[in-house]
C-alpha cells in the first residue's frame, strides 16, 4: 500500500519535472501555433472580423466556389501528384546506385547535396536562362530541327517547376534512403544471395520492406516539400502565373486584401488535408511493414 | 557473371556522372558567371533579360561557363557602390542566427524531457509536434500573421524570429538523436545522485554534441534561404534578408544578381563543406517519422 503511493508520488514528481523541461517550447508552440490556429478555426466559422455571426460552413462553401482557389488547389494537387513520386523513386534509384560499388561515391554524395546551398534566386536566374523562350534547351531543339517551346508560358511549365524540385530535393531523399539501406540487416541479404535470390526478389522482398518507414518518411517530406516550390514559381512567374497558380500565391493574395474569412477557410482545409493524408500514410506503412518492426 | 556485374556497375557509375554533371551545373554557373562583366552577360543573355539597357544584345543565348575575362567589377558594385546588399546580408544574419541559436536551445530541453519520460499525454505531445512540423507554411502562415498582429511585432524582425525559435523541426531530430543514448548512463548518474539539469547538462548535451551541430546546419540553411515568410510579415524592405532580395535584383543587374547569390552561398557552403559528414547524419537521423 506504502510502495504504491510512493510510486505514484513518485510518478506524478516525474510528470511535473518533464513538463518543466517542456514548458519553454510548449508555451512558444502554445502562442505561435496552437492559439492562433484555434483563432484561425474560429475566424473560419464566423461571418466577419467586424460582426462575429456564426455561420458554420458558409465560409467553406464561398471558398470552394471561388475560381481562384479551385483553380490554385487544382494546380497545387496536380504539382504534388506528379512530382511526390518522382521525388521519391528517383531518390531511390540514387540511393540504389551509390550503394553499388563504384568509385567517386563521396563525392557523388556531396554534388547531389549541393542544390541545398544555392539562394533561391540564383537558381530562378539559372532556370530563366535555359527555360526562357530563346533560352538554351530550345537551342538545343533548334539543334535537332524542333520547334521552340516557350516553356515557362505553356502547359509545360509545370514540368520546368519539376525538374527544379527535383532538381533541389533529390540529394535529401536520397541520404534518408541511404540511412534506410544501411539498417537492413546485412545477414538476410547474404541469406538470400546463399538461397540464390535475384536482385529483383532482394529489393522487392527484403529491401523495399525494411525501407517501408523510409519511404513514408520521404512521401510526407516530398509533400511538404512541394508546398514550399512557391518559392521558386513565385520568382520565375509573377502574382498570377496562368499555368502555376498555387495555393500559396492565393494566400499571398488573399492576404493583400485581408480576407480573413478566406484565408482562415483556406487554412483549416490545407490543415485538414494535411492531416488526413499524413495519418492514411501512417495506416498504410503499418500495414505494410508490421512484420518487419518490434 | 562478373563481366556482367562490371558492366551494370559501369553504367550506374556513367548515370551518376550525369546526374553529378547537372546537379552541379547550375552552383557552378552561379560562380562562374559572377566573375563575368556586365557588358558581358548581356552578349551571353541579352535576349532574356531584355530589360537590359544598351550594349550588344545577342540573338541568341549563350550559357557559357568560364568567362572571357575574370573581373571583378560586380563584387565591387555590389559591395562597395551600393551599400544595400551588405545591409540585406546583415539582415540575413540578424534573422536567422537567432532563430538557429533559440531553436536548437530550446529544443535540446524539450527533446530531454522526450526522451527522459515517456507516458500517453507526453507522447500525445510529441506526436501532435510531429503532425505540427509536417504542416505546410501555408498553414502556419495565417495563425503567425495573427499573433504578430497581435503582439504588435508585425513587420519587424521579430515577426520572424519568434515563430521560427519555437518551430518544432528541431525537437523532434533532437529527441531521435537523444534516446539513443544509453539509459543506463542517465540511471547511473541518478543514482550518484546527479538532478536532473546536471544529467541534461553534463552527460545529455555532450553526448549529442554532433547531433546539435547537423541540427544546427539543416536550421540554418532552411531559414537562410527564406522567401514566404519575408514576403507576409517583414515587409519593411530595410529590414527583408538577402534571400527576398536577391530576387529583385533579377531584372536590370543579372551580374550583380550573381556576384551577390555567390556571396550569399558562401556562409552555408561553408558549413556544408565542414559538417557535411554531421549534416549527412543529421538528415539520415529525421529517417522514420515514428518512435
Amino acid at each position: 500500500m506504502e510502495s504504491k503511493r510512493l510510486k505514484r508520488r513518485e510518478k506524478r514528481r516525474d510528470f511535473a519535472r518533464s513538463l518543466c523541461f517542456l514548458s519553454p517550447s510548449l508555451l512558444g508552440v502554445g502562442v505561435f501555433f496552437i492559439l492562433p490556429f484555434c483563432v484561425v478555426v474560429y475566424y473560419s466559422l464566423i461571418d466577419g472580423v467586424g460582426s462575429r455571426n456564426f455561420v458554420f460552413l458558409d465560409n467553406f462553401i464561398n471558398l470552394f466556389q471561388n475560381y481562384s482557389f479551385k483553380l490554385a488547389a487544382k494546380n497545387t494537387l496536380y504539382f504534388s501528384v506528379l512530382a511526390v513520386p518522382l521525388a521519391v523513386v528517383l531518390a531511390l534509384v540514387l540511393a540504389l546506385m551509390l550503394e553499388a560499388r563504384i568509385p567517386l561515391k563521396s563525392q557523388f554524395r556531396t554534388f547531389f547535396l549541393s542544390p541545398m546551398m544555392v539562394p533561391v534566386a540564383s537558381v530562378v536566374l539559372i532556370w530563366q536562362v535555359l527555360f526562357s523562350n530563346s533560352g538554351t534547351v530550345n537551342e538545343f531543339l533548334l539543334l535537332f530541327g524542333h520547334d521552340k517551346i516557350d516553356w515557362l508560358q505553356s502547359d509545360y511549365a509545370v514540368y520546368v517547376v519539376v525538374l527544379l524540385f527535383l532538381w533541389k530535393n533529390l540529394g535529401y531523399n536520397m541520404i534518408l534512403f541511404m540511412a534506410g539501406l544501411s539498417n537492413i540487416p546485412k545477414e538476410l541479404l547474404e541469406v538470400a544471395d546463399v538461397e540464390g535470390a535475384s536482385e529483383w526478389y532482394k529489393f522487392f522482398a527484403i529491401k523495399l520492406r525494411y525501407l517501408s518507414p523510409t519511404v513514408l518518411f520521404v512521401t510526407i517530406l516530398s509533400l511538404i516539400n512541394s508546398f514550399k516550390i512557391f518559392r521558386e514559381i513565385y520568382l520565375l512567374t509573377d502574382d498570377y502565373p496562368a499555368a502555376l497558380y498555387m495555393l500559396q500565391h492565393f494566400m499571398n493574395n488573399t492576404f493583400r486584401s485581408l480576407d480573413y474569412q478566406k484565408l482562415s477557410a483556406a487554412a483549416v482545409i490545407m490543415a485538414l488535408v494535411m492531416v488526413v493524408l499524413i495519418l492514411l500514410l501512417f495506416a498504410i506503412e503499418d500495414w505494410f511493414g508490421k512484420d518487419v518492426e518490434g | 557473371m562478373k563481366k556482367k556485374h562490371y558492366f551494370g556497375r559501369g553504367v550506374m557509375f556513367l548515370l551518376c556522372l550525369i546526374f553529378a554533371v547537372l546537379f552541379l551545373m547550375p552552383t557552378v554557373l552561379t560562380i562562374t558567371n559572377s566573375f563575368m562583366s556586365e557588358a558581358e552577360l548581356k552578349s551571353n543573355y541579352g535576349v532574356i533579360f531584355s530589360n537590359l539597357q544598351g550594349g550588344y544584345i545577342s540573338k541568341q543565348v549563350n550559357l557559357k561557363f568560364i568567362p572571357d575575362q575574370v573581373s571583378f567589377s560586380q563584387y565591387t558594385t555590389g559591395l562597395l557602390k551600393s551599400p544595400e546588399y551588405l545591409l540585406k546580408y546583415w539582415n540575413s544574419i540578424l534573422l536567422v542566427v537567432p532563430i538557429v541559436i533559440f531553436q536548437v536551445g530550446i529544443a535540446s530541453v524539450a527533446a530531454y524531457s522526450f526522451t527522459r519520460w515517456r507516458g500517453k499525454i507526453r507522447s500525445g505531445i510529441f506526436f501532435f509536434y510531429v503532425i505540427l512540423m509536417l504542416m505546410p507554411y501555408q498553414v502556419t502562415l495565417v495563425p503567425n500573421f495573427l499573433v504578430s498582429k497581435w503582439l504588435g511585432i508585425l513587420n519587424t524582425r521579430w515577426a520572424i524570429i519568434l515563430p521560427g525559435i519555437f518551430a518544432p523541426f528541431s525537437v523532434f531530430l533532437l529527441t531521435k538523436f537523444m534516446r539513443r543514448i544509453p539509459y543506463s548512463l542517465i540511471e547511473s548518474a541518478k543514482v550518484d545522485g546527479a538532478g536532473e539539469w546536471q544529467i541534461f547538462t553534463r552527460i545529455c548535451l555532450p553526448q549529442c554534441r554532433s547531433a546539435l551541430y547537423s541540427i544546427a546546419i539543416l536550421v540554418f540553411i532552411d531559414y537562410w534561404n527564406m522567401v514566404e515568410q519575408p514576403l507576409i510579415l517583414l515587409q519593411d524592405a530595410d529590414a527583408q534578408p538577402l534571400s527576398v532580395f536577391l530576387s529583385s535584383i533579377n531584372a536590370g543587374e543579372i551580374g550583380l544578381a550573381f556576384a551577390m547569390a555567390t556571396l550569399y552561398m558562401i556562409p552555408s557552403l561553408l558549413l556544408f563543406l565542414h559538417g557535411e559528414e554531421y549534416l549527412v547524419e543529421g538528415i539520415a537521423n529525421a529517417g522514420s517519422v515514428k518512435g
